[in-house]
C-alpha cells in the first residue's frame, strides 16, 4: 500500500455469534475443542433440496426470520458484547460504523404477503395498475425494513457512532472489508477509532438452492457434522453458515491513554479484484497472491514471519486448491509446509458476508492464547495439498504474526495480517 | 498534507443521451428533458428510463451481456465511458493500480419465474416442497448471479480489466456519496492513486415499484414539479455513472487531463427528527464555507421529490443563497431521482459543466431557489439529502477556477 503510515491498528473489543453460541468466550471454547456446528435445518422444509445441512443460527429468539431482521438481532449483540469488552457501552463511539451486510431482499413470505395486501392479483403479483393508492400505513416496514441503509442507520443510532455509516458487500471477502476500511480511516487520522462488524443472517431455501445450483454446497448431508471437509481429500463443497462478528479498531496510542486492554493488532491490509471470471479465481492465482503478498508487506514483514494462516478454506475443490497453490507462490514450497494453515469453516461453516469478520476474531484469539484453532473432518489427506493443516485437534502454539484470507465470488479478495498484544 | 484530488474521467448514461452536449442540450430545452418521462412503461408510477443506447460499445462480449441486468449494463457502460476519458481503458498496468469503489442495491431478479411461483403459491397442500421444486427447476445462475450486488463491482473488474481492489457499498442516496468520500479521503492520503467511483439505478423494476410503494414514496398520476410534490413525490430515473478520481500527482505524471478539482465530500446521518437533517446539513456547509469561492458557485440537488423530506432541503438552500441569488438546479425533475446513484450522476453533470464553465437554465422558473445564472460557473456543490436517510455534501471546482 502507499499508505502514509503503515500503523498497526489496535483490536480492543471482540463481539460473535455462530452456529457454536453467543459470545466470545462461548464460540472460542467450542471451536477451540474443534465442535461443530453444522446441523440439520429446521427454518423452512427440506423437502426435494440437495443439500439439508447449514450453519443457521437458531437461538436468536427473534420471532419469524427475515433477511434484515435477523442480520440485525446477530449485529445488534456482536456489537454490545465488542462495546462493553472495550469499555465504550455508555459513551458516543468516536469514528464511524463499517458494516458488512447481505444484500436485502424481500424473502418469499414477505414477498407472498405484499403482494396480497396490495391486491395485486394472483395472475400479476408485481402488477400495480389497479394497486391502492395510497397504500395503508401500516405497509411501511416492507419499505423501510428492507432498504439497503436500514440495518447500518439503526445499528449506528443505537449506538451513537459518529459520521456516515458504510454498509458493504464484497461477497465472501465482506467481512475483511470492513476492518481495511476502518483501518484506513484510523490510519489518516479521520478518527481514532472505527466499528468493523459484519453479520449474515440470510440462510433460506432460495439462498441455499442459489448456491447448489451452482454446485458450490456440499451434499455430505450424514452426519451435518462431517460434511465440511476443508483441504481434504474428498471435500466436496462448502457448508452454509449464519454469524455476525464486531471488532472495535482503535489507535493505539488513544487505546493506551485510556487504559483500555489491547487483544491484538492489525499490522497489515491487502487486497486484488480478479478479472477472470463470476464464480472462479484465474488459473494463474495472481489476484489471491497480490492480496497475501500486500498484506505482509502493508504490515512491515516477510513471509517467513508469519506463524499461522486462518484460511480462506471453504471446503470446495476449487478453493482449497486454488489458496494452497497462492501459499505455496508467496510462501514458497519449503514455507508453504511449514507454516500452520486451518479452517475455521470445517466448524462454523460458511458465514458468507460475516466469515472475514469472525475468522478475524478467531485468529486474534489465536494469538492472544497461544492456540492454532484444528480443521476438523481431516481424515482423507488431499495429496496435491501438502499442507500443515492443524489437524483435527487445536494445537498449542505461541504465534507472534498471522495471516487471514478472504476471498469472494466475483474475484474479491482480502487478505489481513495480526499480530500479537 | 492532503493531496489535491482531480476528476481526470467521467461517464454517465442517463434519459437524456450519453455526452455532455446531449445533457446540457436537453436540459435547456423544457419540452425535450419531459420527453424522457414514461407514463406507461410502469403505470401507475411514471419513470425516466434509459432508451436506445449501445451496449456491445463498451461491452463487446456477448457472455458478458448476458451476465447482466440493466442495472449492471448501465453500470458497466458509464464506467467504461469514464475510463476512456481517462485514458485509462485498456492499460493492462493501470488498471491494476486502479481500486474500484461501487454503490449499487441487488440486480433485477427473474420476475418472471416470482410471477409463476406467487401466482401459484397459495393453491397448493404443501407451500414449502412446492418452493423448493420450482426453486430448484426455475432458478438460473446467469440469471441469480445478476442479483448479487458485489458482482455489479465485479463485472466491471471482468469486463474493464480493473483489478486493484473492488468494493461495492449498498444503501440509497448515501452509499453513492460514502463511494465518493472513500476515494477522495484515500486519495488526498495516499491510500491509493487512482479511483473509479460510481453507481447505476435501474427504474424500470416492478419489484422496487412494490417495495417503495409500501413505503407510499412513490408518485403517480401527473407529473408535478420536484420541489412541490407530497410525499408519495419520487419519480425515478435510471442511470449509469462513473467517474475516476486521482491524485493530481499521478495524473501529472501519467499526462492525463485534469476535468474538474474534487475538494470535499460530507456525509453524516441524522434520525430525521423535524429540523435535524437541516442541522446536519448547516454543519457540512459550514465546514465548506473556507473553501468556497462567491460569485460562481451553484448548486445541484439531488432533492428525491418526497415532499416533506425536499422542503426541508429547498428551506435550507433558501437560507444559504439569502441574497445573493444562488442557483440551484433540482435535477431530479429532469432526470428523475436514482437513488445510490443520483449523488453520482450530479457530480458528471457538475464536472461537465464546470469544463463548459457554465450551468443550465432552471427546470423549475417558478422555484425561488432555482435562480437563473448567465455567469461563468467556477465552483458546484452537489446535495444529496437521501430519500429517507443520510445527508451529504460534495464540493467540486473548475480547474482554472
Amino acid at each position: 500500500m502507499a499508505d502514509g503510515t503503515n500503523k498497526p491498528i489496535a483490536v480492543t473489543g471482540i463481539g460473535m455469534i455462530t452456529s457454536l453460541g453467543v459470545g466470545v468466550a462461548e464460540n472460542w471454547r467450542r471451536l477451540a475443542a474443534g465442535e461443530s456446528g453444522i446441523h440439520r435445518i429446521a427454518r423452512f422444509p427440506i423437502e426435494g433440496l440437495r443439500t439439508t445441512i447449514a450453519g443457521s443460527v437458531d437461538f436468536m429468539g427473534d420471532g419469524p426470520i427475515t433477511i434484515p431482521s435477523h442480520s440485525y438481532a446477530m449485529a445488534d449483540r456482536a456489537l454490545a458484547e465488542a462495546l462493553a469488552m472495550a469499555g465504550m457501552s455508555d459513551q458516543e463511539f468516536p469514528g464511524e460504523l463499517v458494516l458488512a451486510a447481505p444484500p436485502i431482499e424481500h424473502d418469499w413470505a414477505s414477498r407472498r404477503d405484499l403482494s396480497a395486501r396490495l391486491g395485486c392479483g394472483e395472475s400479476s403479483p408485481y402488477s400495480l395498475g389497479r394497486a391502492l393508492s395510497p397504500p395503508p400505513p401500516e405497509l411501511a416496514p416492507f419499505y423501510e425494513d428492507f432498504l439497503n441503509g436500514t440495518l447500518g442507520d439503526r445499528l449506528a443510532e443505537k449506538y451513537r457512532v459518529s459520521g456516515s455509516p458504510i454498509t458493504l458487500t464484497t461477497a465472501c471477502a465482506s467481512g475483511a472489508t470492513t476492518i481495511q476500511l476502518g483501518v484506513e480511516a484510523i490510519r489518516r487520522g479521520d478518527a481514532p477509532a472505527a466499528l468493523a462488524v459484519a453479520t449474515d443472517g440470510s440462510i433460506s431455501e432460495e439462498t441455499l438452492i442459489r448456491f447448489s445450483l451452482l454446485s458450490a454446497l456440499s451434499s455430505k448431508n450424514e452426519p451435518p457434522a462431517k460434511a465440511s471437509r476443508p483441504f481434504s481429500k474428498n471435500r466436496d463443497g462448502f457448508v452454509m453458515a449464519e454469524g455476525a462478528a464486531a471488532l472495535v479498531l482503535e489507535d493505539p496510542d488513544h487505546a493506551k491513554a485510556r487504559g483500555a486492554a489491547i487483544l491484538g493488532y492489525v499490522r497489515g491490509i491487502g487486497e486484488a479484484a480478479d478479472t477472470f471470471h463470476r464464480t472462479r479465481s484465474h488459473p494463474n492465482g495472481q489476484a489471491i497472491i497480490r492480496s497475501m503478498q500486500g498484506a505482509i508487506e502493508d504490515a512491515g514483514l516477510r513471509p517467513e514471519d508469519v506463524g499461522y494462516i486462518n484460511a480462506h478454506g471453504t471446503g470446495t475443490p476449487e478453493n482449497d486448491k486454488m489458496e494452497h497453490f497462492g501459499i505455496v507462490n508467496v510462501f514458497g514450497a519449503d514455507g508453504a509446509r511449514k507454516v500452520a494453515v486451518s479452517s475455521n469453516k470445517s466448524m462454523v461453516g460458511h458465514c458468507l458476508t460475516a466469515a472475514g469478520t469472525v475468522e478475524a476474531a478467531f485468529t486474534i484469539l489465536s494469538l492472544r492464547d497461544g492456540v492454532l484453532p484444528p480443521t476438523i473432518n481431516y481424515e482423507i489427506p488431499d495429496p496435491a495439498i501438502p499442507l500443515d493443516v492443524v489437524p483435527n485437534q487445536a494445537r498449542k502454539q505461541k504465534v507472534e504474526f498471522a495471516l487471514s484470507n478472504s476471498f469472494g465470488f466475483g474475484g474479491q479478495n482480502v487478505s489481513l495480517v495480526f499480530g500479537a498484544a | 498534507m492532503a493531496r489535491e484530488v482531480w476528476i481526470t474521467g467521467y461517464g454517465l448514461l442517463c434519459p437524456l443521451g450519453e455526452t455532455p452536449a446531449a445533457w446540457f442540450d436537453a436540459l435547456a430545452a423544457p419540452a425535450r428533458w419531459r420527453q424522457s418521462l414514461d407514463a406507461e412503461a410502469c403505470a401507475p408510477f411514471p419513470i425516466h428510463p434509459i432508451r436506445d443506447y449501445a451496449l456491445e460499445r463498451q461491452v463487446p462480449k456477448p457472455g458478458d451481456q448476458r451476465a447482466m441486468g440493466p442495472l449492471m449494463q448501465y453500470g458497466a457502460y458509464a464506467a467504461g465511458l469514464a475510463l476512456e476519458m481517462a485514458g485509462l481503458k485498456g492499460d493492462a498496468a493501470l488498471l491494476q493500480q486502479t481500486h474500484l469503489i461501487a454503490a449499487s442495491c441487488a440486480g433485477e431478479r427473474d420476475w418472471e419465474l416470482d410471477r409463476q411461483i406467487l401466482a401459484k403459491l397459495d393453491t397448493v397442500n404443501d407451500r414449502g416442497a412446492f418452493l423448493n421444486r420450482q426453486l430448484s427447476d426455475g432458478l438460473r445462475p446467469t440469471l441469480f448471479l445478476a442479483q448479487l450486488p458485489n458482482l455489479f463491482a465485479g463485472n466491471i473488474s471482468i469486463i474493464h480489466g480493473v483489478s486493484g481492489s473492488s468494493r461495492t457499498f449498498m444503501g440509497e442516496e448515501a452509499a453513492g456519496v460514502d463511494a465518493l468520500r472513500v476515494a477522495l479521503r484515500r486519495c488526498a492520503a495516499g491510500q491509493g492513486d487512482i479511483f473509479l467511483v460510481g453507481a447505476a439505478y435501474n427504474a424500470a423494476r416492478p419489484d422496487i415499484h412494490q417495495q417503495y410503494h409500501a413505503g407510499a414514496i412513490l408518485m403517480t398520476g401527473d407529473w408535478r414539479p420536484l420541489w412541490r410534490r407530497t410525499d408519495s413525490g419520487i419519480c425515478l430515473g435510471s442511470s449509469g455513472a462513473f467517474l475516476v478520481v486521482e491524485a493530481r500527482e499521478r495524473a501529472e505524471r501519467r499526462g492525463a487531463k485534469p476535468r474538474a478539482r474534487l475538494l470535499a465530500v460530507e456525509s453524516e446521518r441524522t434520525a430525521r427528527k423535524p429540523g435535524a437533517a437541516a442541522k446536519v446539513a448547516e454543519r457540512e456547509f459550514a465546514r465548506l464555507l473556507p473553501l468556497l469561492k462567491a460569485g460562481s458557485l451553484a448548486v445541484l440537488s439531488g432533492a428525491s421529490g418526497r415532499g416533506s423530506i425536499t422542503a426541508e432541503e429547498r428551506e435550507f438552500l433558501a437560507a444559504i443563497a439569502g441574497d445573493t441569488g444562488l442557483p440551484v438546479r433540482g435535477t431530479a425533475a429532469a432526470l428523475g431521482h436514482a437513488m445510490e446513484c443520483a449523488p453520482l450522476q450530479n457530480l458528471v453533470l457538475a464536472a461537465a459543466a464546470l469544463e463548459r464553465g457554465a450551468l443550465f437554465p432552471p427546470l423549475d422558473p417558478a422555484e425561488p431557489v432555482e435562480a437563473e445564472f448567465d455567469g461563468r460557473v467556477g465552483q458546484i456543490l452537489v446535495t444529496s439529502w437521501g430519500h429517507s436517510k443520510g445527508e451529504g455534501m460534495v464540493l467540486v471546482e473548475a480547474i482554472d477556477g
